[in-house]
């Protein structure tokens, strides 16, 4: 019975040990060829460890003749900017839905939940000639605006607010302060941990994105890494692996950093929406 | 609160005040969404009524011609059946690797956060980061071939990214890897609140893993995996990002990558300068989307009821 069961766990540690090896081994590959010279990553070496290695592909990379760090900088500031906007519009709004009465609210509530239902694909074209009407093509306002407000995350703060006691809120206001007090310097910062959850999921949303910036910037000097990273692979015939691994890499290491410092929040997150 | 619909008062300063802040508060949230989604939706449905021309901003009305086109069109029966394919293998295989992995993951072993951390990454990772990684990976000279070839698998390395019998599935295989590890994590979630007396009491009377597996993970997990497979769905008939870098927006080679989503980006912004026929082509896919969520969403609701 006992040997029955150690032999069970070890097949669950082989499966397990497996899936890892499968998701890892890529990962371990872009961090392998991004220090490795072009030569050898294409000549058939199959070990992740050579002596050729070298910073050469990220100095080449950061170099003065590339745009790289211009794209780096891009996203940094897209997503900043859009996450903070963000932040304060869906906390706004989800404040509003659950603690403020108003004629109508239940309607745009059901209004709210209709719009959620609405793929993302239909609305590329009307949002392309609206941004296009508004002349805002080829700016960073058009990768922001389009993406200020999240439906999914204006539900998460109004789920937040309605567990949240009123009690607080009424002292506070007998103590003389007014909604707009109440909100930015009491509710708010009370509900850090929600609004962190919110952050992380629309910081990596932004950082990740790929079909707006691909859609919306034309000058190669706005783009965000997304677009940057596919365009190394068109501008060189032949792909530079290489240069293109290095870049994978930078791109895929603030929000490892990101994931590490906030793990907890992560499966905050996947709880309350399901959404990536 | 019906004494004072009866009385028809009127409302009190300090409702009123409440009413303009509350307002105030979801102004900016719904000028975004009501540009962005609300007006855009019923612009796309316009559109899709309408003759347009890109590049001198001429719209002329056609009624139906560009609905009727979809059934006529080759390229778009390609690209439909592209993505059902797409959708069909992708959706089974990644629910049920995310249910295993998952109901392993949260029995009693060590390391939990280890293979957490690991299991995450391509969730972390964007679209065009893997992709460029998966390229690499099956690239002629990349190490998938190299593997193979050392196997004495194949002689000469393949052509997977060119080669139109292999384009779509090496994208398959990608999808499935890169998106596994998120419904993972859904199910991880719900598996948390399954009580652990029930495998308990199972094990007293004598039920082994994959009897428990089956009998009590599986169903306790149905909603959960209603919804799973909901968000493949849809996820699966949207794929965009990994099937445009892959072949450089084009769906390419012979049209092997072509999908919806990338159909209706190449007709609305390509040489063809078809946008009220992408647009069409958009409407039909969001309708198709919302039936299916309609109906997994009662299927899911009637099982409540036992």
């Amino acid at each position: 019975m006992k040997m029955k069961k150690s032999l069970g766990k070890l097949f669950l540690y082989l499966v397990l040990g497996l899936a890892a090896f499968a998701t890892i081994y890529p990962f371990l590959w872009m961090v392998s060829a991004s220090f490795k010279p072009l030569k050898e990553i294409v000549g058939g070496n199959m070990s992740l460890i050579s002596e050729n290695m070298s910073l050469d592909n990220y100095k080449y990379i950061f170099g003065r003749s590339s745009l790289f760090p211009k794209w780096f900088l891009n996203s940094f500031l897209v997503a900043s900017i859009g996450t903070a906007v963000n932040v304060f519009i869906n906390t706004m709004a989800g404040y509003s839905l659950s603690r403020l009465t108003f004629p109508g609210r239940d309607k745009i509530y059901h209004g709210l939940l209709l719009m959620l239902m609405v793929p993302s694909q239909v609305l590329l074209i009307p949002n392309y000639l609206i941004l296009q009407k508004m002349g805002l093509l080829d700016s960073y306002a058009s990768l922001i605006l389009p993406a200020a407000a999240n439906i999914g995350n204006i539900f998460l703060m109004r789920q937040f607010f309605m567990n949240f006691p009123k009690e607080v809120e009424e002292a506070a206001s007998i103590d003389g302060l007014g909604r707009y007090a109440r909100f930015f310097r009491i509710c708010m910062p009370l509900a850090k941990p929600t609004i962190a959850t919110q952050a992380i999921f629309v910081f990596m949303g932004f950082w990740n994105e790929f079909t707006k910036p691909m859609l919306y910037i034309k000058t190669a000097s706005k783009y965000t890494l997304t677009l940057g990273l596919q365009s190394f692979q068109t501008q060189n015939a032949g792909t530079m692996w290489h240069q293109v691994m290095a870049a994978a890499c930078i791109s895929v290491f603030p929000i490892i950093i990101i994931y590490l410092i906030f793990n907890k929040y992560f499966l905050v997150g996947v709880r309350m929406d399901g959404e990536k | 609160m019906e004494k004072t619909k009866t009385v028809r008062r009127k409302y009190s300063n300090f409702e009123r005040k409440e009413h303009s802040q509350g307002y105030l508060f979801l102004t900016p949230a719904l000028v975004i969404l009501f540009i962005f989604i609300g007006l855009s939706v019923l612009f796309v449905c316009y559109l899709s009524f309408q003759k347009v021309n890109l590049f001198t901003g001429e719209y002329t009305f056609v009624g139906l011609k560009n609905y009727q086109r979809v059934f006529t069109d080759d390229v778009a029966r390609r690209g439909l059946t592209n993505t059902l394919l797409f959708s069909a293998v992708v959706v089974p295989v990644q629910t049920l690797f995310a249910l295993v992995i998952a109901s392993v993951l949260n029995s009693k072993i060590r390391g939990k956060y280890f293979f957490r951390t690991v299991y995450f990454l391509p969730t972390l990772t964007s679209s065009s980061a893997l992709t460029m990684i998966f390229m690499f990976m099956f690239s002629v000279t990349g190490p998938i071939n190299n593997v193979l070839i050392n196997m004495n698998l194949i002689s000469q390395g393949i052509n997977f990214l060119q080669e139109p019998s292999f384009a779509l599935k090496v994208i398959m295989l990608m999808n499935i890897w890169s998106t596994v590890p998120m419904y993972t994590t859904m199910y991880l979630a719900s598996l948390q609140d399954l009580p652990s007396s029930m495998y308990e009491a199972a094990d007293i009377d004598g039920a082994g893993p994959i009897k428990r597996f089956w009998y009590i993970t599986v169903p306790y997990l149905k909603p959960i995996t209603t919804y799973v497979l909901l968000t493949s769905i849809i996820g699966t008939l949207q794929m965009f990002d990994q099937a445009y870098i892959f072949s450089n927006g084009s769906g390419g080679p012979e049209n092997s990558t072509l999908t919806v989503s990338l159909m209706i980006y190449r007709y609305a912004f390509g040489t063809q300068n078809a946008m009220g026929y992408a647009a069409a082509m958009a409407v039909i896919l969001a309708i198709v989307i919302m039936v299916i969520s309609r109906i997994a969403e009662t299927a899911n609701k009637e099982e409540r009821i036992y």
